[in-house]
């Protein structure tokens, strides 16, 4: 679905990666970690298209993301649902029409897609915010709502940045369970997080591979977790 | 995407799309009075252009085919010369008529300076012959020769000495007129340019919430494109109303009027700036345009 061949990424003539190569299978549940500043963002950038590599390829569901443009890119990112560690909503609108947005800007917003929108508040325990401006939701909130938005375009893969960052224990065992559940229905996931006991207690729920930036570099994840 | 589906896709989107951009902000009212006041001086300058053209038109027409003979002789050998200047008319290939003018229209020629009470009778005036010429003309040296031989009073003025720099003027007047309309218009996309990159740059987290959601950047510069171009209609429809009001209350000059109290509208011309708003919106559409796919690329 999205393959990493050798990927560098630097900024401003820092090396932020280096030698980066993964390939998120269909159906995988992928965990990376990392200290913060590691790369874990500028990883997951990479993956969705948001940053292209200075050296290396990057394939998105088959393309080489060198040879997309922009509009291409945002025709793959309809397939590719992102919770955003700070989840990025349009404060003037209300929740109901930020998590419908995929469906807005991809021209899809109709009465089935309504119904659509309902499930998938309800799923995540919204139904209370329709209306309310994400301003006005807490932490744990506009965190399943940046996963419902995600989720709306029924994407193959889901790429979540520190999706518990904001959020309490319990909250982020719901949100976990919440996207082990979408893992189950054949939905890749990968999820950057540096929160190690989060990824220790997926391990009942799913078989996760680990991985760690460390150095600008991935690695497999060791035993400590 | 061609141009003209752009503008199909841009006067089909649903109000949906415009709503992903917040609708306050400073850009709203610059907008707004920036295509209205230049869509007042726009309908201004249209004014200025078509008067300039009608006046134009009127001297080079009407005054390019009439000339005065002004006879001016000894109260005995008055009339003597009147009538031997309309003899040499009557004979003169190219006049098509000629007549004196009599004393009541000569104090009506004079009325504006001196007053109605003017004793024409008692002052030693010279006499107005008027004379149209046909469409051939005729040959001013040869009858300025001719008057000079039958009626040594008589001095052809053939108007054109007078009216051709007059027309010339107008001329420009009508080209400058247009000139500031093109002016009116470039400086129209250059404010709307500005706005929509300020409005751009102020809604860069707008755009990368659209961005990650995978809206294309047809679809952003569209949001930003439509919400420009309808503001700025809006903004020129009010600027044209207002002009047109503001013409209606300059004095109509009538048929003595001139450039100043003919500056208004004659007949369908009145239809001419309700193409001021559209138009601007033309403008205001491509400015934006250029704009948002600017800032969108440096921005991505």
């Amino acid at each position: 679905m999205i393959e990493l061949d050798n990927v560098a990424y630097s900024y401003s003539g820092a090396a932020i990666l280096s030698g980066v190569s993964l390939e998120l299978a269909p159906g995988s549940f992928h965990f990376l970690t990392g200290p913060s500043g590691s790369g874990k963002t500028t990883f997951l950038k990479l993956c969705y298209g948001a940053l292209r590599p200075t050296e290396g390829q990057v394939s998105i569901f088959g393309e080489d993301l060198a040879a997309m443009d922009r509009d291409a890119v945002a025709m793959a990112r309809r397939r590719i649902g992102v919770v955003h560690q700070d989840c990025q909503f349009l404060d003037h609108l209300p929740l109901a029409e930020n998590v419908a947005l995929p469906l807005t800007v991809s021209g899809q917003a109709s009465p089935e897609q309504a119904d659509n929108l309902r499930e998938l508040m309800t799923w995540v325990g919204l139904t209370e915010k329709y209306e309310a401006l994400p301003p006005e939701l807490s932490g744990g909130e506009r965190q399943r709502a940046a996963l419902a938005r995600a989720l709306i375009l029924s994407p193959d893969v889901i790429l979540a940045d520190e999706p518990t960052g904001n959020v309490d224990w319990e909250m982020s065992q719901r949100l976990l369970r919440l996207l082990v559940e979408l893992n189950r229905m054949g939905k890749t996931v990968m999820i950057a997080t540096h929160d190690l006991m989060l990824i220790r207690a997926a391990k009942s729920l799913v078989n996760a591979r680990n991985l760690r930036i460390a150095g600008g570099t991935l690695q497999a994840a060791g035993a400590d977790l | 995407m061609n141009t003209l589906d752009r503008i199909k896709t841009l006067a089909a989107r649903d109000a949906g799309a415009d709503r992903v951009v917040p609708p306050a902000g400073f850009t709203v009212r610059l907008t707004l009075f920036t295509a209205a006041a230049m869509a007042f001086l726009t309908v201004f300058a249209l004014a200025l252009s078509m008067a300039a053209g009608r006046l134009a038109t009127s001297w080079g027409e009407e005054l390019a085919r009439a000339s005065t003979i002004r006879i001016s002789a000894p109260e005995g050998q008055l009339a003597a010369q009147t009538a031997a200047v309309l003899r040499v008319l009557e004979q003169t290939p190219g006049v098509a008529s000629a007549r004196a003018l009599s004393p009541e229209e000569q104090r009506a020629l004079l009325e504006p300076w001196f007053g109605p009470d003017l004793p024409v009778e008692s002052l030693p005036m010279p006499q107005l012959v008027e004379l149209q010429e046909t469409g051939d003309g005729y040959d001013a040296d040869g009858l300025r020769l001719r008057l000079q031989a039958e009626a040594p009073g008589a001095v052809l003025d053939e108007h054109s000495r007078w009216r051709r720099p007059l027309v010339t003027a107008a001329g420009r007047l009508r080209l400058l007129g247009w000139a500031a309309i093109v002016l009116i218009g470039a400086a129209t996309g250059a404010m709307v340019t500005l706005a929509a990159n300020a409005a751009l740059a102020a809604n860069a987290q707008v755009i990368a919430v659209l961005r990650l959601v995978g809206a294309t950047d047809g679809y952003i510069a569209g949001a930003f494109v439509r919400r420009f171009t309808l503001r700025t209609l809006a903004g020129a429809a009010a600027g044209t109303l207002i002009g047109l009001l503001a013409l209606l209350i300059v004095p109509a000059g009538g048929d003595t009027g001139g450039i100043l109290t003919g500056l208004r509208f004659a007949g369908l011309q009145w239809l001419w700036p309700l193409l001021v708003p559209p138009l601007a919106a033309v403008v205001a559409f491509f400015a934006t345009e250029l704009a948002a796919r600017r800032v969108l690329g440096e921005l991505a």
